[in-house]
């Protein structure tokens, strides 16, 4: 179902783009509270229209690094948008952290058997979803706070991995596995289907940075939409869905 | 570097019997008995080959999910469940396939001459019987056609697969799926080598497929 909405997300930013119009390819993670900041956007730029792509974070750097039109890049994690900056794909001084957030382990509403992190080694436990740590940071901050705590080995052979973070949410919402790792915001859109069990500690703290991507059809309203993402408006929708000031 | 390959090869071919066993009985039925509704089940039993694959996904997750109609009696009572498992892989990709073979094997017993089954019913022989040394005798390029076409569509399969298979390496990681997951991080070489593979298998099978159906002259 996400490859679909991601592949109808790139025809519709193709289509965009032609039409001159703002693509901002975004962390799978930022959905609601871009969609929400790109009604505003619109409501105070009337003629241009936001599109959005939304996916994992690595996913999205390698459709710009083929050559896909986006004209904003919003990732869920530093590294990300350091590769990004790397292969020159970003206008630099147009980068900045905009928002942060935490991860967290959830397991299905009204399951008990999941308590801790440490809990997750008990045999009941089946199946514990995260993303693909080389494409979604999601899984790749679970990854490594699994490898602190000396979980990643043992549990290996537990693990399914989903291509965003959406995913893995939905997963655990249709209680196909036992526990997941999401972000907070992701935990709070499905407060009735997920329990949180656990705040995760991630070192580095999770930071969301946004750029202007070089090329972009349209760069002074590309400009505009990360100028709006963090203004005090732009703030306040991303803290209303939970995010935290960078 | 092989389990892609050799998963998808195990995956396609149980895909495959299943789609075979249920198309050709399916295909029996339609071709030969009118009955109310024919042509509706004619209808659902093509509706895989035309609807997306997410959407069958989508139907197989509500089916057999843990908390799915028959998915929770499963996950209950024996205490399994056929989600991220290549036996689920299996099953998305039989989904896809079956109207392949359903459509071929439909197509090709309702080309046997009636009369020759009628001659054999006239000496005596079984319904089964007919079945299986008049009409499948008969009928069998056109079953192995769209059991060719099959296995080369459940090797390709993605959308239903990685729905209800997810995209576990070693597991359930099938080779279009391990594509996707290299392109997605980057890893042009290894999508390159898998890409290679898999174009090396399908010509194969195409080949093989072309000799098998090859009329006798």
């Amino acid at each position: 179902m996400s490859r679909m909405i991601a592949a109808i997300a790139l025809a519709v930013s193709v289509a965009a783009a032609a039409r001159a119009d703002v693509t901002v390819s975004a962390a799978a993670s930022l959905q609601n509270a871009f969609v929400e900041i790109g009604k505003s956007y619109e409501a105070a730029n009337p003629g241009v229209k936001v599109s959005f792509n939304f996916g994992a974070s690595g996913q999205l750097l390698q459709q710009i690094a083929q050559g896909a039109p986006a004209d904003v890049l919003a990732t869920a994690d530093v590294a990300t948008m350091d590769k990004a900056e790397a292969q020159k794909l970003i206008v630099t001084d147009t980068r900045a952290p905009f928002a942060s957030n935490t991860l967290v382990l959830v397991a299905p509403a009204g399951s008990g058997t999941v308590t801790s992190l440490e809990g997750l080694r008990r045999p009941v436990i089946k199946r514990i979803a995260l993303g693909t740590p080389d494409s979604v940071p999601a899984g790749s901050y679970a990854k490594s706070a699994l490898d602190a705590a000396g979980l990643w080995e043992a549990l290996k052979p537990r693990y399914v991995f989903g291509q965003n973070v959406r995913q893995v949410l939905d997963y655990v919402a249709r209680g196909e596995v036992d526990a997941g790792f999401v972000y907070a915001t992701d935990a709070a859109l499905m407060k009735d289907k997920v329990r949180v069990v656990a705040t995760v500690p991630v070192s580095p703290p999770i930071l969301y940075p946004i750029a202007v991507v070089k090329g972009s059809t349209d760069d002074p309203a590309a400009r505009r939409f990360v100028e709006l993402v963090r203004s005090d408006a732009g703030r306040t929708i991303l803290a209303r869905f939970g995010f935290g000031a960078p | 570097m092989l389990t892609p390959l050799l998963l998808t090869l195990k995956v396609a071919s149980a895909a495959t019997l299943m789609a075979l066993v249920a198309g050709v009985v399916a295909a029996r039925l339609i071709a030969r008995y009118r009955f109310p509704g024919r042509e509706v089940i004619d209808a659902l039993c093509t509706l895989p080959m035309v609807m997306p694959p997410t959407v069958l996904g989508y139907y197989l997750i509500v089916l057999i999910g843990r908390r799915g109609w028959l998915g929770a009696w499963l996950w209950e009572r024996l205490g399994i469940t056929l989600m991220f498992t290549w036996e689920g892989a299996a099953l998305a990709a039989a989904v896809v396939a079956f109207p392949l073979v359903f459509k071929g094997a439909r197509a090709a017993f309702e080309g046997v001459d009636r009369q020759l089954e009628g001659a054999a019913r006239t000496l005596g022989v079984s319904e089964s019987g007919i079945f299986l040394r008049v009409t499948l005798p008969l009928a069998w390029r056109g079953v192995l056609a769209g059991t060719m076409l099959a296995f080369a569509r459940a090797t390709g399969e993605f959308g239903a697969t990685l729905m209800v298979a997810g995209n576990i390496p070693g597991r359930t990681q099938t080779l279009s799926l391990a594509v996707y997951d290299a392109v997605q991080r980057g890893d042009d070489r290894f999508a390159a080598y898998l890409v290679a593979v898999t174009s090396v298998v399908c010509v194969a099978i195409l080949l093989g497929a072309g000799k098998l159906l090859k009329p006798r002259a």
